[in-house]
């Protein structure tokens, strides 16, 4: 039994297909998801979504993502969605300098709590490649 | 009696124009195409958005709490009207149509004793209202250096939005633009954003299963409510994008038949005047052989 997985952002879809396994960055830890998964609602946090198939594995980062697991199979919402491979240091840093502006231009004590939680997670990426 | 110079210079001057909106034709259909291309490729996000939203909008459903974005402010009286328009005219009456409808809603409104404020996007639909409801516009975003619209530019309108709404500077959202049915047919439309308009027939089967939500659904839908204003403003900046050149393709190629037709009925008014001096010109020179 395979799992279907779908890649969406805003301009397009990314990936559509049938999967063996997917790794998502859930907002409360990671996840694996396997086919026959209950049904879950979850927001992702900006890390990197890994798609484990029959060929491989696609390493997809994703930023402001939100995940949805049904009968039909798991869907990815990400507002921005670059593969591992094309993502330099270069671009994360610059992902962190926007953070940081974000942080800095946050009116709200929630806002700011937010925008710094997203920080943390770009420089634990950033740690990690 | 315009001489025939004057016609010559008229035809010339007819065809060059042919030209040119012959060319903005074909532009245009190209440009329609990748623009076309584009809004159906947004579709899927916004499909799925609208199915989770549904989905957690159902089970917030009489619970207090729920987020403003979702149930309103409680009032109704401040309305903003986001009036999204093309940069460019030359489009037939794409604009003018958006402007219409958004002027007729900003009349009712006025005539009901709501406050009305105007957040106009893109260039042609500020200058439309400058005149007559200047007093009412707040902002003015352009779009004027952008080529093809992308998430990011949507994002910044809805962070001017969502600013607003959270300065408590109204209660209700409004976005116009126009809906693209055809080539030849473009329904300017009005869609509520605020209070999020939700469906909640689209509910998925889970066949008696609960969604587990993580974090809680209030959390998740804080989360999804803001991005989802970006969404429905990227859908209709991009319906917009694909609905001004088909209004330009269909205008254009009615501008171009035009000047066909003048052009056909100028060359013949300018060769029976031709034939006309023609046969003065002749009959002159046989009379004055006779008196000789």
């Amino acid at each position: 039994m395979a799992l279907h997985f779908e890649l969406v952002s805003p301009a397009r879809l990314l990936f559509s297909g049938d999967v063996v396994s997917v790794q998502i960055p859930g907002a409360e830890g990671e996840m694996t998801i396997l086919p026959g998964h209950a049904p879950v609602l979850s927001t992702l946090k900006p890390g990197v979504v890994s798609i484990q198939k029959d060929g491989g594995t696609d390493k997809i980062f994703v930023r402001g993502g939100f995940a949805e697991v049904n009968a039909k199979g798991l869907t990815v919402l990400a507002e921005t969605a670059i593969a591992l491979a094309d993502l330099d240091a270069a671009a994360i840093a610059q992902q962190i300098r926007n953070a940081e502006e974000d942080v800095a231009d946050a009116k709200t004590d929630a806002a700011r709590a937010k925008a710094a939680e997203t920080l943390d997670h770009l420089k634990a990426l950033q740690a990690s490649l | 009696m315009p001489s025939l110079k004057d016609l010559r210079n008229r035809i010339a001057s007819v065809k060059a124009t042919r030209k040119i909106t012959k060319a903005m034709q074909m532009v245009a259909a190209a440009k329609l195409r990748r623009a076309q291309e584009a809004a159906v490729a947004a579709r899927p996000y916004a499909e799925r958005m609208a199915v989770v939203l549904s989905n957690l909008a159902s089970a917030m459903e009489g619970q207090a709490g729920a987020p403003a974005l979702l149930a309103g402010t409680g009032k109704n009286d401040v309305h903003l009207l986001v009036i999204a328009t093309a940069e460019r005219g030359l489009c037939g009456g794409f604009n003018s149509s958006i402007v219409k409808l958004a002027r007729e809603h900003a009349d009712r409104l006025v005539r009901e004793g709501k406050t009305v404020k105007i957040l106009t996007v893109g260039k042609k639909g500020n200058d439309a209202l400058k005149r007559l409801y200047g007093r009412y516009i707040v902002d003015a975003v352009d779009f004027r250096g952008v080529k093809s619209v992308s998430f990011e530019n949507a994002t910044s309108v809805a962070d001017k939005v969502l600013a607003m709404y959270e300065a408590g500077e109204f209660d209700v959202a409004t976005l116009f633009f126009s809906e693209f049915k055809s080539v030849i047919a473009q329904k300017p439309t009005a869609l509520r954003l605020i209070p999020a308009q939700i469906d909640t027939s689209r509910t998925p089967d889970l066949g008696g299963a609960v969604y587990e939500a993580e974090p809680e659904e209030s959390v998740i839908l804080d989360d999804l409510l803001p991005r989802n204003i970006a969404v429905q403003i990227f859908r209709g900046l991009l319906e917009n994008a694909a609905s001004e050149q088909g209004a330009r393709m269909s205008a254009m190629d009615n501008a171009t038949r035009n000047a066909g037709d003048m052009i056909n009925k100028l060359s013949i008014k300018y060769n029976r005047q031709r034939q006309a001096q023609i046969t003065k010109e002749l009959i002159e020179i046989i009379s004055g052989a006779e008196a000789l």
